[in-house]
């Protein structure tokens, strides 16, 4: 049995009254890449937020190699080596590109694999644009810049936050071919994905949510399509 | 020629009002907090540099040495401590505490100083000045612009040069993603405080050396500093140093066609130039 890298037991999540997590348990083990797929408001990216200390939570609903970091805030969540790429990609308006990537390794300690270097190798368009502003780019040229960023940390664990929002088929498909790269650098990867077809391609293990639930898991390879289908719209199909 | 003589006084009255703004653009590009107390709170730099020069009998210039950690030192407790718990959403919670700040460091300073004024002295150089042909030129008001351009070019540098600069730029832009990034914005912000108050501890000191101050005139110091921020265009610190320039330049044209009319003539800059450009001279693309 690999390490568990990240997992949340029993996580519940609340913005005021409204309750949008109802016991959530995933996990990560490591070099795996992991896919949490759900519709609209299933809670995929609270699960995000959440992990990432911008939610507060219980510090036992989520631990980090067994250590309990429930309530750590941002900041401590990256120390632990877990980065994240939000939604809608959220680049800094007033860096460039190359300061984008910059501010991404403002907390790393040492070295690691990724630095400026092995970014541009991984994604050149970002060397020929690294002068420009982070926003003036389209939009996959924008979200390679947000995954360079979490990678700048040279993260264990890496979080990706619906990468395909708003982007064209054939750019989506540009964004995942970089992630053999980032599996074999190391970093174990969790992606919250709105698109079935991609997320089953890259995953070794799915979880579907539902109204602030897991209702499925399991190996892309083990789940029917109309057990998927149930589990994603709640009806059979 | 009286009117050269007259602008390039003004220039050099628009350093030292660029000085007094500058700090106040430095923390509200970053963190969007307008610091009402800014205005009182170089008048206690002038009061922190008057002791430190009177106590060690020590040269203005050094006694500012001293006083500018110390004023580093209460920016940042200032931030961590008070500020930072009000900065929000609403901006009002934010100026009641300032507004509130400037209340209490005037009747500190009244209570401590008395209500007499004092002034920096720098012996001789206080009247030493230079004749270039028809203008001629003051050394301390020389001095005070050109300080304020080194300012704004040092804070240039660290804005657009370093590490600093980059999370300072980025948690402008973007809080709780600058979080993600592993930059605490409450340290940020209180680093940003203690550097304005280094470059409020820089005004003081040439507005101790340049004129007369007592407890009250804090306010009236915020109101030039605001009003060069808002001509210069929110949070550009090259436009902060042109807002001072025109208020400068206006106040020493009224004068010169009536002394009662200076102050009034750079008040009058200032709603002229709003009337033209809404958004200052040189706003931000992204405010």
């Amino acid at each position: 049995m690999t390490e568990t890298l990240l997992s949340t037991h029993g996580l519940t999540a609340f913005y005021g009254d409204f309750q949008a997590l109802f016991g959530v348990d995933i996990e990560l083990h490591r070099g795996e890449t992991v896919a949490i797929i759900g519709a609209n408001g299933a809670g995929k990216s609270t699960l995000m937020r959440s992990i990432t200390g911008q939610l507060r939570n219980e510090p036992a609903m989520i631990r980090s190699k067994g250590e309990a970091i429930g309530t750590l805030d941002a900041p401590d969540v990256l120390a632990r080596g877990i980065a994240m790429v939000p939604e809608g990609r959220r680049l800094f308006p007033s860096l460039s590109v190359e300061e984008n990537l910059l501010i991404g390794a403002h907390g790393r300690k040492g070295g690691g694999y990724w630095q400026l270097e092995t970014i541009y190798e991984m994604m050149p368009i970002l060397r020929e644009r690294r002068h420009h502003g982070g926003t003036a780019l389209s939009g996959g040229q924008q979200q390679m810049v947000a995954i360079g960023r979490a990678l700048m940390s040279n993260p264990e664990v890496l979080l990706c936050d619906e990468l395909s929002l708003g982007l064209a088929p054939v750019v989506v498909k540009e964004i995942y071919a970089a992630f053999p790269k980032i599996r074999e650098s190391g970093a174990s990867i969790v992606v919250v994905e709105q698109d079935i077809g991609q997320a089953l391609k890259v995953a070794d293990r799915v979880y579907c949510m539902m109204e602030g639930r897991v209702t499925l898991s399991g190996p892309p390879g083990t789940l029917s399509r109309e057990a998927i289908h149930d589990a994603y719209f709640g009806v059979s199909a | 020629m009286i009117w050269v003589d007259t602008i390039v006084q003004g220039i050099l009255l628009g350093g030292l009002y660029a000085l007094f703004a500058a700090g106040l653009s430095l923390v509200f590009g970053i963190m969007r907090l307008v610091n009402l107390a800014h205005g009182d709170l170089i008048v206690l730099g002038a009061y922190l540099i008057l002791t430190a020069s009177t106590v060690f009998g020590l040269n203005p210039f050094l006694a500012a040495l001293i006083a500018a950690p110390v004023m580093f030192g209460l920016g940042w407790l200032l931030q961590a401590h008070v500020l930072n718990r009000v900065l929000g959403a609403d901006i009002l919670p934010p100026l009641l505490v300032t507004f509130g700040i400037s209340i209490v460091i005037q009747n500190g300073l009244l209570e401590g100083f008395s209500a007499d004024s004092q002034k920096l002295s720098v012996g001789a150089l206080d009247s030493a000045s230079l004749a270039l042909g028809p203008v001629t030129l003051g050394v301390m008001p020389l001095l005070t612009l050109i300080s304020a351009v080194a300012v704004i070019l040092i804070l240039n540098q660290i804005f657009y040069r370093t590490a600093l600069g980059r999370a300072f730029r980025a948690t402008s832009d973007d809080a709780a993603t600058a979080g993600l990034m592993g930059i605490r914005p409450r340290n940020v912000f209180a680093i940003a405080t203690g550097l304005a108050l280094v470059v409020a501890t820089i005004a003081a000191l040439y507005l101790g050396i340049r004129a007369n101050f007592d407890p009250t005139i804090g306010p009236a110091r915020l109101i030039y500093a605001f009003e060069a921020v808002i001509i210069g265009g929110l949070g550009s610190l090259w436009g902060t140093l042109a807002g001072g320039i025109v208020i400068g330049v206006a106040q020493a044209l009224g004068a010169a066609i009536n002394p009662e009319w200076q102050i009034l003539a750079g008040h009058v800059a200032f709603v002229a130039v709003l009337l033209v450009r809404p958004r200052g001279l040189f706003p931000r693309a992204n405010d």
